[in-house]
């Protein structure tokens, strides 16, 4: 039991911290532009892939720092020449045309690489046990996965809080006009934003994409989910995203170790109440867990667990 | 100007279809040509259009050449239905799928309730993969012919194996919270019980269809459960980030799955460095099937670029030719009754049946293990340097499991 | 003529076209496409009360329209069972009660509130609903889903709906009689209510309007129509299954309704027709169709955001002042780049295409609008790139005669 809630643990606390490496790009791109970015996770794909080919070609750690920075180019050149020509059509449209361009680069993807995983091998240095625990293994790339994100977030805080870029981001969190009044060149801020945000994404592809498994619905399985961790944390809030990130990391990897249902709970009437439902076991409904989460927390919450904003 | 637009598209269709309307015998091939399944589809279209030009130059079905009319299916039932429709429209009489139950279990039933309003154009639907025991149980139908082995079988040959294997102990099952996943629970569970009452199950897990990212937790679960072997009717992704969870856990248990051999299985298979743990159950093997099929596979390698996935879409074309001859007749009717109990040599050798009295097919099975090549053995697969090693055979005779159809016949 | 009676004969020539479009295209596939284009005119009619009219973004239509089709299907079963004399053609009034309820019960919780609140909790919502099929068997089938068999049903005058053909006039009969509703229901106080919450809440607050309210009553009727396409579309199917309520779904009327427009009542028949047509027959001529798709979109909000039905609509001003001919000569200059830039891309995505996918196995020939070249000879990649880029650059040049033109002849127009 010990064992299954240390590994539990650690599942949870890795899953919710790369959450928390793509929702933060999404948190501050949605909170700056005002647009729910529904291509965010197709960053994380290509960061992925743009990995594999890299490490196949020259090594795992060359691909580590270019993969990331290639995404980067690429989010900020489509904020450039796509999303900056929708902007004037309202945020439904940039909404949409983010939507679009989700599906386009998923093809994109199955056209250059293929429907199925691609081999992306952890690298040789990282491919060791960590430690041993009730003689269960850890590999030691997943510490290597958690010390990145924590490094991530600390580069995150460290840009926000003490450099002037991150001050001038903090302002237009909360107050984007007056930013722009006060002359800032507001286009090129969202575009790098845009950019370090893809960039971020693609960094949690980059070490994502050998643990689990590169393939074309990589964005498609992982998209969603991201817009409940925004959400629930509350939009334009960098600590709801984390907390709400190892939230749902947690309830999602634990509700899979609890094997109860509605029946063990309360006994048989369960099924004379719900049904069939009486029998199905947290487990089974673990991913539901966060969708139902969105659903309560706009309900009572409507600006999320640590946000302030609505829109 | 739009709708002028849209009935000359529409004209130019319907046209291109009546010019390609020679005098073929045109099997519709109804399955995933785009998204997720793609792959699967592609590979099995290559397939048929492979068996297709085999039987065409052996001189084809009564003289006329058979034609594989590629339809996309999207995996979605309703999208199959319309292309079935397209497929009749261009002359189909025969069509064939095989990627998702839900999809073969909506087509086996637009096909019985078409033929049942257009007598005279009747329609004869093939399942070369789709294995959900209901096909060829409560919703069985005389119009509809599985070369398949469905999930019962393959259950019932995966226990008659662990009947030979003691070290088993500790059994933990994990599949798809869907029908299929379901039914595979059900059956490890009664199966079991019936030939292995001393095993253990020590753990029963229903996951999500295609949701999970991450299967540590799973692993950690089953590892906590302290089982020697893992029963899973996974598939996809699903099977692929399974097995790779479990080796980063360092988990040393046997693995006995349907679908491991799938597309892109034996990639992530190697990449967990599991040798000869992960076994899989199928109705042939290259590396010990007679000498003709092995000739067959060298070729169909080289032009295809892939193993041969389905042996049984060979059986099925090849029985379809012979019933042909036999009925020496294109009529879908007499086709089906010359079918039904039809006895005929399968792919890699040996013989198999076509069951009158449900339409499925039944012919030895095989369990296998994937790991390195070992000396003599010819075939590795996706390029891993691996191949399949056969582990035991299981009669047709002791894969006979019962049915509870009562087909309707014309 | 005065608006009234256009708008009547635009209806009479709609109920006509509807007639005897089955005569014109008789082959099984049309008809069945036509029967599937009726059903998404009215899904998508029914989305763009609430995108269009109301500005409500949902990502989870799709709950409403599966639901009807789901309880249609049961309803049909039930009935058939049970040999109760209800005909076919009343079945859809099943899926509308089932949509207004779901309309009901979701619509309380997610129309407190307008804009990105709104669109999450629809997310939301429709995840749970679409994984709650999974669970809830005895309601949904599992992935089979449920089955039904239309003609066990009394017959209607004789009819027994087997034949497609008397499916599809069910369907259209049903469709005129949701398009001319919905039609009405624009031109009441409600749906002028609806422009204003969607135009300027507080201002419709001002007046005396309870803009939750208007929005609930939006969502409901809005989820009663997409009911009804479900019910219609599980007897044209004779099966309904989980995929129908799925997110998949839910992006697809969208792309629909914006890809016909969103700002215009006509829109959303455009786009249903059209993404209809293109989803059913694309996948035959190209295996690249979902990627035509993504693009098709993508461009659409770029270039278009007003739909097919903005751009047709730039053009009614003109045509009613006669002056449509004054833009002949620019749409005439404009073609050919434009057409440059279509061949371009489409051989561009083909060769890339066959290149990358199936070259591996089939080889570097292949053939293009019926034409045989080589992916692999770098003169074919040339010509694409050329034409592509030619035509890009071109249209840039004679792009701003085009906007001219517009603008002259929508002045002299309006001076007319």
């Amino acid at each position: 039991m010990l064992q299954l809630i240390l590994f539990s643990t650690l599942n949870g606390v890795l899953y919710g911290m790369l959450l928390f490496m793509m929702a933060s790009g999404l948190t501050l791109i949605f909170s700056m532009m005002g647009v729910l970015n529904f291509a965010h996770a197709s960053f994380y794909m290509i960061g992925a892939y743009f990995g594999f080919e890299i490490s196949r070609r020259i090594g795992f750690w060359p691909g580590f720092i270019i993969a990331p920075l290639l995404v980067g180019v690429v989010g900020a050149l489509i904020e450039r020449y796509g999303l900056r020509r929708v902007h004037k059509f309202g945020h439904v449209a940039e909404l949409l045309f983010t939507f679009g361009l989700a599906f386009v680069i998923e093809e994109l993807v199955n056209m250059f690489w293929g429907k199925l995983p691609v081999d992306y091998q952890v690298p040789p240095s990282l491919d060791f046990v960590a430690f041993t625990l009730f003689d269960t293994t850890y590999p030691a790339y997943r510490m290597f996965m958690l010390a990145t994100a924590i490094a991530m977030f600390a580069f995150l805080i460290i840009v926000l809080k003490r450099t002037r870029v991150g001050l001038i981001i903090q302002a237009a969190l909360t107050h984007p006009n007056m930013v722009a009044m006060l002359g800032h060149d507001v286009p090129t801020v969202f575009m790098m934003v845009f950019g370090v945000g893809a960039a971020l994404a693609g960094l949690a592809g980059v070490i994502a994409g050998p643990a689990l498994v590169t393939q074309p619905s990589m964005a498609a399985l992982l998209g969603p989910i991201l817009f409940v961790v925004i959400v629930v944390g509350g939009l334009g809030s960098l600590g709801g995203a984390f907390a709400a990130s190892l939230l749902i990391g947690l309830v999602q990897t634990f509700a899979v170790a609890i094997n109860g249902s509605l029946v063990d709970l309360i006994g048989p009437t369960a099924n004379t109440i719900f049904g069939e439902l009486g029998n199905v076991t947290l487990a089974q409904i673990a991913p539901l867990l966060p969708y139902l989460m969105l659903v309560l927390v706009l309900i009572f919450k409507p600006t999320g667990l640590f946000g302030n904003r609505e829109t | 100007m739009r709708k002028l637009t849209l009935g000359v598209c529409m004209a130019a269709l319907l046209a291109a279809g009546a010019a390609s309307a020679q005098e073929t015998v045109k099997l519709g091939y109804i399955d995933p040509l785009s998204g997720g399944g793609a792959s699967v589809g592609e590979g099995g279209l290559k397939t048929f259009n492979w068996i297709a030009d085999e039987i065409n130059a052996q001189g084809g079905l009564l003289g006329k050449k058979i034609e594989i009319l590629p339809l996309d299916d999207k995996t979605n039932p309703q999208e199959a239905v319309v292309q079935a429709q397209k497929a009749i429209d261009a002359g189909a009489r025969f069509i064939t799928q095989g990627n998702g139950s839900s999809v073969a279990a909506a087509l086996s039933d637009f096909v019985t309730k078409f033929n049942d309003r257009n007598p005279g154009k009747e329609v004869l639907f093939f399942n070369y993969a789709a294995v959900d025991d209901a096909l060829t149980n409560d919703k069985c139908s005389f119009w509809h012919f599985r070369w398949d082995a469905n999930s019962s079988i393959k259950m019932a040959a995966v226990t008659n194996y662990l009947k030979t294997q003691s070290s088993v102990k500790k059994v933990y099952l994990i599949n798809q919270d869907y029908s299929f996943g379901q039914g595979v629970k059900k059956l490890a569970r009664e199966m079991l019980k019936a030939k292995r009452p001393d095993v253990e199950i020590v753990g029963d897990e229903l996951h999500p269809l295609l949701k999970i990212t991450d299967f540590a937790p799973y692993i950690a679960k089953i590892k906590a459960s302290g089982a020697d072997s893992i029963i899973t009717g996974n598939w996809g992704q699903d099977m692929a980030l399974l097995l790779k969870a479990a080796a980063d856990a360092g988990l040393q248990a046997n693995w006995y799955t349907y679908y491991a051999g799938g597309a892109g299985g034996p990639t992530a298979i190697k990449q967990t460095g599991l040798a000869g743990k992960v076994h899989d159950i199928v109705e042939g093997d290259s590396n010990t099937a007679a000498e003709a099929a092995q000739k067959t596979e060298v070729e169909f390698r080289k032009k295809n670029n892939i193993s041969i996935w389905y042996p049984r879409a060979f059986n099925e074309m090849r029985m379809f030719a012979k019933a042909v001859k036999e009925a020496n007749s294109l009529d879908p009717k007499a086709v089906a009754a010359k079918l039904e109990g039809m006895t005929a040599d399968v792919f890699d050798g040996g013989t198999g049946t076509m069951r009158k009295d449900d339409h499925q097919f039944f012919q030895d099975m095989y369990v296998r293990s994937f790991g390195p090549l070992t000396a003599g053995q010819k075939f590795d697969e996706e390029n891993t340097g691996w191949g399949w090693t056969v582990k035991g055979k299981v009669l047709a005779a002791d894969t006979n499991v019962p049915t509870t159809c009562k087909m309707e016949r014309p | 003529m005065s608006q009234s009676l256009r708008t009547f004969l635009g209806f009479v020539l709609f109920a006509a076209a509807l007639a005897v479009a089955p005569l014109v295209f008789s082959s099984g596939l049309a008809i069945t496409m036509m029967s599937l284009m009726g059903v998404m005119v009215i899904f998508a009619l029914s989305y763009n009360m609430l995108l269009g009219q109301t500005g409500l973004l949902s990502f989870g239509h799709a709950v409403y329209y599966g639901l009807g089709g789901f309880c249609a299907a049961h309803a049909m079963n039930y009935i058939a069972r049970n040999k109760f004399g209800v005909p076919l053609p009343a079945i859809p009034l099943v899926g509308a009660a089932a949509g207004l309820f779901f309309g009901a019960i979701f619509g309380v919780v997610s129309t407190r509130r307008a804009g990105t609140v709104f669109s999450m909790i629809s997310l939301g919502i429709g995840e749970l609903v679409a994984a709650l099929a999974g669970i809830q068997r005895s309601f949904f089938g599992g992935e089979d889903g449920i089955a039904t068999n239309r003609v066990k049903l009394a017959p209607f005058f004789g009819y027994k709906f087997g034949p497609q053909v008397q499916v599809y006039y069910l369907i259209a009969a049903w469709c005129l009689i949701c398009v001319v509703l919905m039609y009405a229901l624009t031109r009441t106080p409600f749906g002028r209510m609806c422009n204003a919450v969607r135009d300027n809440p507080e201002r419709a607050e001002f007046v005396g309007y309870s803009t939750q309210r208007v929005r609930f009553q939006a969502f409901m009727l809005s989820a009663m129509f997409a009911g009804v396409a479900g019910a219609l579309a599980a007897i044209n199917f004779e099966l309904m299954n989980s995929q129908a309520i799925g997110a998949g779904t839910s992006g697809q009327v969208l792309l629909m309704t914006f890809v016909g427009g969103i700002g215009h009542f006509f829109g959303p028949i455009i786009g249903a027709v059209l993404i209809t047509f293109l989803q059913i027959s694309l996948s035959d001529i190209t295996k690249a169709w979902m990627l035509y798709f993504g693009l098709l979109f993508i461009l659409v909000v770029m270039f278009a955001p007003g739909g097919i039905a903005g751009w047709l609509s730039l053009h009614t001003p003109l045509l009613r002042g006669g002056r449509i001919l004054n833009l002949a000569p620019s749409y005439a200059l404009a073609a050919i780049p434009l057409a440059a830039v279509v061949v371009g891309g489409i051989a561009l995505v083909e060769m890339a295409h066959h290149m990358l996918v199936e070259a591996a196995s089939d080889g570097s020939k292949m053939h293009l609008f019926k034409i045989a070249i080589d992916g692999a000879s770098p003169v074919a990649w040339i010509v694409a790139l050329a034409l592509f880029f030619g035509g890009a650059f071109g249209l840039k040049l004679v792009w701003p005669r085009i906007d001219d033109a517009w603008g002259e002849a929508q002045a002299t127009g309006e001076k007319a």
